[in-house]
C-alpha cells in the first residue's frame, strides 16, 4: 500500500503544481517565453488523447528497436559474460575494451553508424545493443565470480565437471545480478532509441519529440515523452516480474 | 526458522542395529596414509613432514590451534590441491584425482544451493554422475527418513534450522559413496546445543554407515566422543605433537561417555598437548 501510495502522491503534488504554474504563465514569464511554449499537464493529456494514433504508431516503432536491440546485447552479453568467465585470456583481453565502449559520445558515433549501416533501423539497434551490452555482460560476470571457492570444492569432491559447476552453481547464483543488468540496460535503451532515431530514422518516438519541437508543438513533444516513459517502466516492470518468477529464492 | 526436531536420542541409537548401507552395497572404506608430507602457501611452510595413518572405516580427529593448516590438510587430503613433497593415499589412489574420485568434502559453512530444494542438494553427487532427477531423489529420500529429516524433503534451505541445514550437507557428502570423508568443522557455526545434538546424530550415522572419515575441529571434546583417535595438531607449520585412542568411540549414550572419567583423563592430556603446541612458536 505505502509502496503506491507515497510515488503517487508526490506525482499528484507535481503535476498539480506544475498544472499551476503553467496555466497562469507563471513559468513562461519566469522564463520570459510565450506561454504556449509552456504546456500545462492538462494540455499534455488533450494531446495524449488526440494525437494517440500517432503516438501509438511511433510508439510501436520504438518498442520494436527497444525489443531487438535490449534483445541482441542480452544474447550477446549474456555469452560475453560466460565465455569471459570461463577463460581468463578472454576477460584479460577483452575487460578494457568493454569498458571503453562506453566511453563512445552516442551523439559522435550515431552520424557514422548511419554511414556504415544506411538510414533506417540499423544504426538505432547498433546503438541500443552497445548502450545495453556493458551493464548486462558488467553485473552477470560479476555474478558468476560471486560463487564461494569453497562452494566449487565441495562440488568437485562431489564429482562435478566444470560445465556442471556452470550450470548448478554460477548461473543460478549469477542470475539475479543479471537480471540487475537487464533492468538498467532497458532503462538506458529507451535513450539510445530516442538518439538513433534522430540521426537515421523517419519514425518513431524520439523521431516525433524532435519535430514537434522544431513546429513548437510543445503538448504533444511532452505527450510523447511521457509515452517514451511508461514504454521504459513497462519494460522495467516486465524484467523485474520475469525476475521474482525466476529467483524465488531471494 | 523451523525449530529442530529432537530426533538424535531416540532414533540414533537405532542405527548401529540397522547396520546396512543406505544403498545396500555394504560398507565402504578406505585406509588412510599420509607419510612427509611438506607443503606451504606463499613462502608460509604451513605443514612439515607430517606423517598420519587411519584404518578402514576408522575415524581420524584433528584438532590444533587456529591457523595451523587443518584445513589445507583435508583439501590436501581430499585431492583439491597436490603437495609439494610426501604422499597420501586413500586405498590405491595417489595422485590427486584419485583421492577427488575416493573422498568427500564438507565444508565449514553447509553451502546448500538456495535454489535446490533439501533433497535436491543432498542429491546432487547423483546428479552429477548424471542419475536422472527422479531416481536420485528416491536414493536420497530413503536417507532423509532414516537420518531424521523426513518431511522436509521440498523445503528450502533457507526455511531449514541450522542444525538440520548440517544434516542435509552431510547426507549430501554420504550420498556421493565415496569410501572417505573429510569434515572441516562441521558443527563450528551452532550452539552448543544443537552441537551436542549432532554430535550423537553423527555418531548414530557413522555407525549405521562406517567410513573412513577425517574430521577438524577445535572442539577437543567432540574430537574425542566422535573419532577413534585424535592427532593434536601443533601451530603453523603443522606436526602431530601427540596421537590420543579415544575411550568410546561414538557411544550411543553422549552424555555418560564424555562425562566417564577416562575421557575427562584423555581430554586433559589433549588440551595440555594443545596448550603447549600453541604457544611453542
Amino acid at each position: 500500500m505505502k509502496r503506491w501510495l507515497l510515488p503517487t502522491l508526490l506525482l499528484a503534488v507535481l503535476i498539480g503544481a506544475w498544472q499551476i504554474a503553467a496555466s497562469t504563465g507563471a513559468i513562461a514569464e519566469a522564463l520570459h517565453i510565450e506561454s504556449f511554449l509552456v504546456p500545462s499537464p492538462a494540455e499534455i493529456a488533450e494531446s495524449l488523447w488526440q494525437s494517440r494514433s500517432l503516438l501509438a504508431e511511433n510508439a510501436w516503432v520504438t518498442v520494436r528497436e527497444v525489443l531487438f536491440g535490449f534483445g541482441c546485447a542480452l544474447v550477446a552479453g549474456l555469452g560475453f559474460a560466460v565465455a569471459m568467465h570461463l577463460f581468463e585470456t578472454l576477460r584479460l583481453a577483452f575487460q578494457p575494451l568493454i569498458v571503453a565502449s562506453q566511453t563512445i559520445p552516442i551523439f559522435v558515433i550515431a552520424p557514422i553508424l548511419v554511414v556504415w549501416l544506411g538510414f533506417g533501423i540499423g544504426p538505432t539497434l547498433a546503438i541500443i545493443a552497445l548502450i545495453c551490452f556493458f551493464p548486462i555482460t558488467v553485473n552477470t560476470l560479476d555474478g558468476l565470480g560471486s560463487v564461494d571457492v569453497e562452494a566449487t570444492k565441495m562440488m568437485r569432491t562431489l564429482d562435478a565437471s566444470r560445465r556442471q559447476i556452470l550450470w548448478r552453481v554460477e548461473v543460478p547464483a549469477a542470475l539475479p545480478y543479471a537480471f540487475s543488468g537487464a533492468k538498467i540496460a532497458v532503462a538506458v535503451a529507451v535513450i539510445g532509441a530516442v538518439f538513433g532515431e534522430l540521426a537515421a530514422s523517419g519514425a518513431g518516438l524520439g523521431r516525433l519529440i524532435f519535430q514537434d519541437m522544431a513546429q513548437l508543438q510543445t503538448a504533444r513533444a511532452f505527450a510523447a515523452v511521457v509515452v517514451l516513459s511508461a514504454i521504459a517502466i513497462g519494460f522495467f516492470g516486465l524484467i523485474a516480474l520475469a525476475e521474482r518468477r525466476v529467483v524465488t529464492w531471494r | 526458522m523451523r525449530q529442530d526436531t529432537k530426533m538424535p536420542t531416540a532414533e540414533a541409537r537405532d542405527f548401529a542395529t540397522e547396520g546396512a548401507s543406505p544403498s545396500g552395497t555394504g560398507a565402504i572404506g578406505a585406509a588412510i596414509s599420509i607419510r612427509g608430507l611438506s607443503h606451504s602457501y606463499g613462502d608460509l611452510q604451513t605443514i612439515e613432514r607430517l606423517d598420519l595413518t587411519v584404518a578402514a572405516h576408522g575415524v581420524l580427529g584433528l584438532v590444533g590451534p587456529s591457523g595451523c593448516g587443518k584445513s589445507t590438510l583435508l583439501e590436501l587430503i581430499a585431492g583439491l590441491q597436490e603437495p609439494e613433497s610426501g604422499a597420501i593415499e586413500l586405498g590405491d589412489a595417489r595422485d590427486p584425482h584419485g583421492r577427488l574420485d575416493r573422498c568427500a568434502y564438507m565444508p565449514q559453512r553447509d553451502l546448500l544451493l538456495p535454489w535446490l530444494s533439501a533433497i535436491d542438494n543432498a542429491a546432487l553427487a547423483l546428479r552429477n554422475r548424471g542419475v536422472r532427477r527422479a531416481q536420485a531423489r528416491r536414493e536420497a529420500g530413503s536417507l532423509f527418513e532414516r537420518f531424521g529429516l523426513g518431511g522436509f524433503e521440498s523445503a528450502s534451505p533457507a526455511e531449514l534450522s541450522g542444525g538440520m541445514r548440517q544434516r542435509v550437507a552431510f547426507l549430501r557428502t554420504l550420498v556421493a559413496e565415496k569410501p572417505v570423508l573429510a569434515l572441516d568443522e562441521p558443527f563450528a557455526s551452532l550452539d552448543a546445543i544443537t552441537r551436542a545434538e549432532m554430535q550423537e546424530w553423527l555418531a548414530g550415522a557413522l555407525r549405521a554407515d562406517p567410513r573412513t572419515v577425517v574430521l577438524v575441529t577445535h572442539d577437543v571434546e567432540e574430537a574425542l566422543y566422535l573419532c577413534d583417535a585424535v592427532a593434536v595438531l601443533s601451530a603453523r607449520p603443522a606436526c602431530v605433537l601427540e596421537q590420543l585412542r579415544a575411550p568410546s568411540p561414538r557411544a550411543a549414550n553422549r552424555n555418560a561417555a564424555v562425562t566417564a572419567q577416562e575421557f575427562v583423563t584423555v581430554r586433559e592430556r589433549a588440551m595440555r598437548a594443545l596448550r603447549e603446541g600453541a604457544s611453542a612458536t
